[in-house]
């Protein structure tokens, strides 16, 4: 049955921009990550249920364990509100996080558009830039770990590759994703730019390279194994399939 | 003890506990808590060794005996109090709870006490008190811990170095830390180590035991691991990817090594979330798998028994049988401290 409300929506999108389908809101919130695991949050299965009534779109989020971090947890929150909010044809977006120790001081927080530190008072002194920067940092280096791991099965000698540029990499998804992370960062992605570098742009020298490697090489088994855990902990928690 | 192959392991299960954590005692974080629990040992247990909710819950003293002494493989295990009052009203699974079991079987445990820097002053008597009590000689602090309007606390709060001075000089060498998903302040990541860094430096002469070797921080626990000898990792929650994931658990084991060395890594159960025989069964059996061997070398009989046992062993002064030692001779894994790469701790 068709509600009121509903047709309202449907003329009025037709006027202006047509209503989103789930499939858009799903796209949308597949740019969303989790900023610790480094992995869209539809990939992870956090995404419980979109709901589109007219021009409100309401998400619900879940998460691995009741006690994830709040600090995480908030900003996959605000993203999601945030890149849903943006899509054409929204008017009203409502992002909940369920089954969670800190679900209602996010979810209204969220929702009425304070700052972190305001929806946890006494507990914060100040905002989440510097917690999203040092992991977009390790998810850089755990990311330059896979490519540069290619390159050396392919049979690149490990000297080889401080002579590496960024345009020396192969298009493809994994070299789509670097060279995001590397903007995001604010790293040179111009193909002449060195590959090899650290979170902070410096150029590896050959000299430091294998202390590089070994270096990243734990950053990336760290948030590989973190995202396998956390896999498994949403699947043991809901009862859903791997 | 654990017999294999003619080869015996001196067997110290590093971190324990016998909690209580039934519907008539907790709240409605409580519930939360331990249910997070039992998705940790029903997702990492293989399928045989799953308990039901309701023994989880509570499981009782018998069933700890039975499981880590007749069944287990266990020579001696260590309580590890977390207290958690304002989750579970009576306590979670603490050092006055533990004592009744350590102190009928006082050949069997090492019963490590805590303190919380938020009891400030007026906690300090009462700390030094219990550990005279007790005979502790190592604490585990829980910086997670929820207390009143308070989130947690890190090792770097003034408080926490007088408690650590004041174990100092009470013998109480052993300071277990396990970082949990909030800390003051909130925007902070609650799993940094870099308070661990700077208490080891501060206090050369205790032991800083970084539980779930840093997971979900590996690499920062790595990175404080290299640089601080005085800094060993716990390897509860790490040990039972040995069933469900072994090639990410050879890679933790192989990070180890190459960062901490065979020297500093005590093994753990975290009983009851996973039963110590099957996990002291698998990781005697494992091998490096073939292609990882010569990035993260072999895992040999000998670094396995100091795993197992001989490092917690020679932490808390514990005899050891005659024959199960290490063999010695063989090339070892790992690198010394100053042989490690120097690190960037900014990423």
């Amino acid at each position: 049955m068709t509600s009121t409300r509903e047709m309202v929506g449907r003329r009025t999108s037709a006027r202006r921009h047509t209503a989103p389908t789930e499939e858009v809101v799903r796209d949308a919130l597949g740019a969303v990550r989790d900023p610790e695991l480094d992995e869209a949050i539809t990939d992870l299965d956090f995404v419980s249920s979109i709901r589109i009534d007219g021009r409100s779109v309401s998400v619900r989020l879940r998460l691995p364990t009741f006690f994830c971090a709040p600090n995480f947890a908030w900003l996959m929150v605000t993203d999601a509100r945030r890149a849903v909010a943006a899509l054409h044809g929204v008017d009203h977006v409502d992002v909940a996080l369920d089954g969670h120790a800190t679900a209602k001081e996010i979810n209204v927080g969220v929702a009425t558009d304070v700052d972190f530190d305001d929806a946890f008072p006494g507990l914060a002194d100040g905002g989440l830039d510097d917690l999203r920067a040092t992991f977009r940092r390790k998810a850089f280096l755990a990311r330059q770990h896979r490519l540069l791991a290619a390159l050396r099965a392919d049979g690149v000698d490990a000297a080889a590759l401080c002579s590496l540029t960024v345009g020396s990499l192969e298009p493809g998804p994994e070299t789509a994703v670097y060279l995001q992370r590397r903007v995001e960062l604010g790293l040179d992605t111009d193909p002449a730019a060195p590959l090899v570098v650290s979170a902070a742009g410096a150029v590896v020298e050959p000299a430091d390279l294998d202390d590089h490697l070994a270096r990243i090489r734990t950053v990336a088994v760290s948030i590989e194994g973190n995202a396998g855990f956390c896999r498994g902990l949403l699947q043991t928690r809901y009862g859903t399939s791997p | 003890m654990y017999e294999h192959n003619g080869d015996r392991y001196y067997i110290v299960d590093g971190h324990i506990h016998n909690w209580t954590a039934g519907p008539d005692n907790r709240n409605e974080y409580g519930e939360g808590f331990i249910r997070c629990f039992y998705d940790y040992h029903a997702n990492l247990s293989p399928e045989e060794w799953v308990w039901p909710l309701e023994k989880f819950e509570e499981y009782g003293g018998d069933t700890l005996l039975h499981d880590l002494f007749d069944e287990g493989h266990v020579d001696r295990a260590i309580f590890q109090p977390t207290y958690l009052t304002d989750f579970f009203p009576d306590g979670f699974n603490t050092t006055e709870q533990n004592a009744v079991l350590a102190e009928e079987h006082p050949d069997r445990f090492v019963l490590n006490s805590a303190f919380d820097p938020r009891d400030e002053d007026a906690g300090l008597e009462a700390f030094e008190e219990k550990i005279e009590r007790y005979g502790s000689t190592g604490v585990k602090l829980y910086t997670a811990e929820w207390r009143g309007d308070s989130k947690g606390w890190t090792l770097r709060d003034p408080w926490a170095q007088t408690y650590l001075a004041k174990c100092e000089e009470l013998g109480v060498t052993n300071i277990h830390v396990h970082k949990g998903p909030t800390i003051w302040p909130l925007n902070k990541d609650a799993f940094n180590v870099d308070d661990v860094d700077d208490a080891a430096t501060a206090f050369p002469n205790l032991t800083f035991i970084v539980e779930h070797v840093g997971l979900p921080r590996l690499e920062d626990f790595c990175w404080i691991g290299v640089q601080e000898p005085n800094v060993y990792g716990g390897l509860a929650v790490a040990m039972p990817f040995i069933h469900t994931r072994p090639r990410y658990f050879a890679k933790i084991i192989g990070e180890l090594l190459y960062w901490i060395g065979e020297d500093r890594l005590l093994f753990a159960s975290d009983y009851g979330i996973w039963h110590p025989k099957w996990l002291i069964e698998a990781f005697v059996d494992f091998e490096m798998p073939e292609d990882m061997v010569g990035e993260y070398g072999e895992l040999t009989k000998d670094v396995k028994r100091k795993i197992l046992g001989l490092n917690a062993a020679a932490l808390y002064d514990l005899d050891v049988p005659e024959g199960v030692g290490v063999s010695g001779g063989e090339d070892q894994p790992g690198m010394a401290v100053t042989d490690k790469p120097a690190v960037d701790t900014s990423a």
